[in-house]
């Protein structure tokens, strides 16, 4: 595909920019206005990154973490932190703890709703606060590694390495959850009263990355982003990337579409951006703060970027019977300005509209990305591959379900 | 408007009187009952939601209080750790007083404490665990 663009910048161009300090980097809600007003070439001209921002809960998230070698050596196969069960089924010391695992002894949902009080989010969080964490480990013992257990409190600067690797983020839309049962029930779209007693959504809207760049056309593998309170990457198409769902004419996906799947150093992130959390009746998790940086290459990117909550629909789905029943029924759309205004009407019924996404936190993320670019701290990640859909629409259905 | 929840001890001297009646005919008082019974020594108890005028909640416990009735709020007060709180919004979800409120267009989650009727209901909600119960030392 050729285009004739008006203005045409690189990376490189960019990234020059970057460097002395001159880039213009403006947030995905301010260029909104300021497309508004001077048009998309001209923002486009002035404008070199624009940068977005989310902070949600994001399960499909956990750490890579090798604790280092033992005396004498321990091919570990089971392992706890704060008994947490971790993941060792991989080298001696290497082991994955997920963001969803509950503690060992969690009583889980046998007390309904479960308060999931801790978990692998809050392990995560806990290390990236500097708390001492307790590791257990168990192996079976062999002639090379012949220890068997080890206990011992480590800390995320101890650590050999530690990388935060979430097989799927940053979720491009999502379903607005309602609960049309008669009984209040607990998902991990929060509490929905019944009778439709509320709506919750979980995106931050325009300041969404992938609502900014609906086909890929920058955010691709490689492309460096804001993870954690740290530096990450985009390291493939998350989990369940989906970019032949249903978009409207404006090219925005109707439902949720396509993911990232990042990485990034751990031990340079914080606890303010990284959050374990508990979903009542449903089970811990992780919240996420992110932030991409989408660069200006031409108006088209402008255009993409000047989207605004009331072009962007959120499919409603009712989690008392279709979600669980798997019947993939929609009720209906709801824009995120109608989402993010209190309040929305569904069959007549006025709602109230809740949020589970921390747009306050959304909004820090793209404004410290962005502080970050201006003083030249952070350059744009070519990307080295693209993601699938932006080219073309692989017509692949490869799931029905979401979450 | 002020809610608090009240668990209401009656001597049996006074276990016969209507002075629930008297608290919402006099006194222009809400109230939303969770719980009442008599025990075999003829002493009654309470428990209820009682909502109205600041004023008018203030009179209504002192006649509740002169009529002979014990009262004690069943809660502590419920506080926001404002280190962990990260404003999503989920608890606004469950709060039945609108205490946890999003302002717009900040879309910040607000603590008004003083409309918050301890009910705990945000506690086990909010994700981050922010919501805190402690003791009300202006509990009776």
């Amino acid at each position: 595909m050729v285009a004739n663009y008006q203005v045409n910048k690189t990376y490189q161009e960019i990234n020059e920019k970057i460097k002395k300090g001159q880039a213009v980097v403006v947030t995905a809600e301010e260029i909104i206005d300021l497309v508004r007003r001077k048009g998309e070439a001209a923002a486009a001209r002035t404008v070199d990154v624009v940068t977005t921002g989310t902070f949600s809960p994001m399960c499909s998230s956990g750490a890579i973490i090798n604790f280092g070698h033992t005396k004498p050596p321990i091919k570990a196969s089971r392992v706890w932190l704060n008994n947490v069960p971790a993941y060792a089924g991989l080298a001696a010391v290497d082991v994955y703890l997920g963001a969803t695992e509950p503690t060992a002894d969690d009583p889980l949902n046998k007390v309904y709703p479960g308060e999931f009080k801790y978990g692998g989010g809050h392990v995560i969080q806990d290390l990236v606060a500097g708390k001492a964490v307790h590791l257990v480990a168990e192996a079976y013992g062999t002639d090379c590694y012949p220890n068997k257990r080890v206990e011992k409190d480590i800390t995320l600067k101890q650590l050999v390495n530690a990388v935060l690797f979430n097989p799927r983020n940053c979720y491009q839309n999502y379903n607005c959850a309602v609960n049309l049962s008669n009984r209040t029930i607990y998902t991990y779209m929060g509490p929905l009263r019944p009778r439709a007693g509320n709506a919750n959504f979980c995106t931050a809207g325009q300041l969404s990355p992938l609502f900014n760049d609906p086909y890929y056309r920058t955010i691709g593998i490689g492309t460096r982003i804001f993870l954690g309170g740290a530096v990450g990457y985009v390291c493939f198409p998350g989990t369940q990337h989906n970019p032949a769902k249903p978009r409207g004419e404006n090219g925005i996906p109707l439902g949720p579409a396509g993911t990232l799947m990042v990485l990034g150093d751990l031990k340079k992130m914080s606890p303010r951006h990284l959050v374990g959390v508990s979903l009542l009746g449903y089970g811990c998790s992780l919240t996420v703060g992110m932030g991409i940086p989408i660069p200006m290459l031409n108006e088209e990117i402008a255009h993409y970027c000047a989207v605004t909550d009331e072009q962007l629909l959120a499919p409603i789905v009712d989690y008392g019977h279709d979600y669980p029943a798997a019947t993939g029924r929609i009720l209906g759309q709801v824009s995120y300005a109608q989402l993010k205004s209190g309040k929305m009407t569904l069959d007549g019924q006025e709602i109230p509209t809740v949020p589970l996404s921390s747009l306050v936190r959304a909004r820090e993320v793209a404004q410290l990305l962005k502080e970050w670019i201006e003083k030249g701290q952070f350059l744009l990640g070519e990307p080295v591959d693209m993601l699938p859909g932006s080219e073309e629409i692989h017509c692949v259905r490869t799931a029905s379900r979401d979450s | 408007m002020h809610a608090e929840m009240l668990v209401l001890q009656f001597s049996r001297e006074v276990v016969d009187q209507p002075i629930i009646y008297r608290l919402v005919k006099d006194f222009d008082l809400e109230f939303n009952l969770l719980k009442a019974a008599i025990n075999p020594r003829q002493e009654g108890l309470i428990v209820m939601e009682l909502r109205g005028h600041p004023k008018d909640f203030r009179r209504g416990l002192k006649y509740l209080r002169d009529s002979g009735v014990k009262v004690r709020k069943v809660a502590g007060e419920v506080r926001r750790n404002e280190d962990r709180c990260y404003q999503c919004g989920t608890c606004t979800a469950v709060c039945p007083t609108g205490a946890l409120h999003i302002e717009r267009p900040s879309m910040a989650v607000a603590f008004e404490a003083t409309r918050c009727s301890a009910c705990e209901l945000c506690c086990p909600t909010c994700p981050a665990h922010a919501m805190e119960v402690r003791l009300n030392r202006s509990a009776v």
